[in-house]
């Protein structure tokens, strides 16, 4: 298996395949080694195991790695986990409770002074403590923190141990609504602010939706699927599009505000959306979700005004029906290479009352519009 | 009088330093071994718990004399057999004081559970700066226990000292021998001083032992 992935520079490069008591991983795929990437599917599916095997927790009898032409693992030789450069966030914090917070932040930097770190701007904890607010949490004992709290400071200590890579297990699988609110942003900002490719196990598509920017979709120890978030979000074969919120991504820009209402225009593939509440310069880019069953159809531009504000012209690409009654309308947005897909969901009679066919141009109405984030 | 309490502080210090650094890696492979044979070891280490002194001491004397092998090997190394030394009660006192330390220290380093490894090698500690910079401190009530007990019963052992130490003044002559002696010679006032003694010091052991630990694990938790 490993001989037929061959190296790539700018590459993740992943083959894992074995036994796991009862349970067969048998997952390989190749991404770029840039931004966040999702290991979604769910419960039980194998995205820890292929998470625990990146870092060397786990050792499959066949393994392949390789992490931007380096090779970690290949056949025989295997990299141990202490060698690697990664930075691990466990779904429960983990922090070390016979140290302190800041002694918990510097046990990994202070093993990894002599690790080199080339092509990355190399944190100091100053940048850190800043980036995830935790300033005022350094001289506390561990079990003091929230867990929100706990698991900030985890996301330090990986990130001060000079990673190549960040492997994050369902960081927020254990804190409740609020804390999950409170830790976002900075997972956000994570994103922006580093050029640390990281790892992403969930099975909360919401989240997903919000911070990746390529996916790997499991299934029962198998790879269904990797490549770009939006790519398979709006794959017709693949199974996200027959969940309940099924969603499509967009990537827009903003262009105009309207100060009088609050509203900013944003063009999505030549299309102009109107959206309340994003601010910021104009020219910028942002990721819009758009959920499936938000989205109707119809054959005219609607007649009179109306409170929807967004009735982008879009074409059909795919027609799916799942279930008995319900149907996935693929639709195709602007024009040839800045095409972008939207999906509507509505059921068989409709499609049937409106005689829908792949090709029809039609207006879609759009009733609502979430900015995800900034892109 | 004073000559028995020496020894026996001489004897304590000496078996529970020993024991430190000979129960712990037993502690820590009993912990984390897979092998099916670790119960095997785990029930001889555990054995002293259960047998009579005296049959400990007297298998002991049997190995260590001049008529065993062992015996005979240990003389021409250091120039005389163990029994009736203060070598050979050091000896017969690691055995017999092994449980204590290896039992606590192990409960220990089970409850650490497999985690705090797994943390501390994605953070580039190698498995022995993993064992001292987490392991060890994470252990730290076990090891006051383990040590607090293994002087304490050393301090207190009577039988197996009686079977291979004899009743030497200086060399094996303990503070419980001592006391049996008084007794023997009828001279209960120095029997009572050690004995009051040993019981003030038991009761003092057993107390800080449960309070140590338990501000321990609060503190940890």
């Amino acid at each position: 298996m490993s001989r037929t992935l061959t190296d790539q520079p700018e590459m993740i490069t992943a083959s894992f395949k074995g036994l796991q008591g009862a349970f067969e991983l048998d997952a390989s795929f190749r991404l770029s080694a840039s931004g966040v990437t999702a290991l979604f599917g769910p419960s039980g599916c194998g995205k820890t195991s292929v998470l625990r095997c990146i870092a060397g927790l786990n050792q499959m009898k066949e393994g392949y790695f390789s992490l931007k032409g380096e090779v970690w693992q290949d056949g025989e030789s295997f990299l141990p986990a202490h060698k690697r450069p990664v930075g691990y966030v466990f779904q429960e914090a983990s922090l070390f409770p016979h140290l302190s917070v800041e002694q918990n932040l510097i046990y990994g930097q202070k093993r990894s002074r002599s690790a080199p770190a080339p092509d990355q701007t190399v944190l100091n904890q100053a940048d850190v403590v800043e980036l995830l607010g935790i300033g005022p949490l350094l001289r506390r004992s561990p079990n003091k923190l929230s867990g929100g709290e706990r698991q900030r400071v985890a996301i330090g200590r990986a990130l001060l141990s000079r990673p190549r890579i960040l492997l994050m297990d369902e960081p927020m699988a254990a804190l409740d609504r609020f804390s999950k609110n409170e830790i976002l942003p900075y997972l956000e900002r994570l994103h922006d602010e580093l050029k640390i490719p990281m790892l992403y196990v969930s099975h909360d598509i919401t989240e997903v939706e919000r911070l990746a920017d390529q996916m790997v979709l499991m299934e029962m120890g198998k790879v269904k699927a990797a490549g770009s978030l939006q790519t398979l979000l709006s794959d017709p074969s693949l199974s996200l599009s027959s969940m309940p919120e099924a969603a499509s991504v967009l990537t827009g820009t903003l262009t105009a505000m309207d100060d009088a209402f609050g509203i900013s225009t944003i063009v999505v593939s030549g299309q102009r959306f109107q959206i309340p509440g994003v601010k910021g310069p104009i020219g910028r880019s942002v990721r819009l979700r758009i959920e499936a069953s938000d989205v109707a159809l119809s054959r005219h531009m609607p007649e009179g005004t109306s409170s929807i504000l967004n009735t982008p012209s879009v074409t059909i690409e795919t027609i799916q029906s799942f279930g008995q009654h319900m149907t996935n309308v693929f639709l195709g947005l602007g024009e040839d290479l800045d095409r972008q897909t939207l999906i509507a969901r509505i059921s068989r009679k409709s499609l049937h009352a409106l005689d829908l066919r792949v090709g029809d141009r039609l207006q879609a109405m759009i009733k609502s519009v979430s900015m995800v984030r900034d892109v | 009088m004073l000559e028995a309490i020496t020894l026996t502080l001489e004897l304590a210090i000496t078996v529970t330093i020993l024991l430190l650094l000979i129960g712990t890696p037993i502690a820590w492979w009993l912990a984390r071994s897979k092998s099916w044979w670790k119960e095997v070891v785990g029930t001889l280490v555990s054995l002293p718990l259960v047998l009579p002194p005296t049959v400990l001491g007297f298998y002991l004397l049997l190995a260590l004399g001049p008529n065993s092998l062992l015996g005979r090997s240990i003389a021409s190394v250091i120039g005389h057999t163990l029994p009736f030394t203060f070598a050979g009660l050091v000896v017969a006192s690691i055995i017999y004081s092994l449980p204590f330390m290896v039992q606590p220290v192990r409960n220990a380093f089970e409850a650490i559970g497999e985690r705090p490894l797994e943390v501390a090698s994605t953070l580039r500690a190698s498995p022995l700066d993993c064992f001292f910079s987490v392991v060890l401190p994470l252990a730290r009530p076990g090891l006051i226990t383990g040590t607090i007990l293994s002087f304490a019963h050393t301090v207190g052992e009577f039988g197996v000292v009686l079977m291979i130490g004899g009743n030497i003044p200086g060399e094996t002559k303990v503070l419980s021998i001592a006391i049996y002696d008084y007794v023997e010679t009828l001279e209960w006032n120095k029997a009572h001083i050690l004995a009051g003694g040993m019981l003030v010091f038991s009761f003092l052991v057993i107390f800080s032992t449960t309070t140590i630990e338990k501000r321990l694990r609060r503190r940890m938790q």
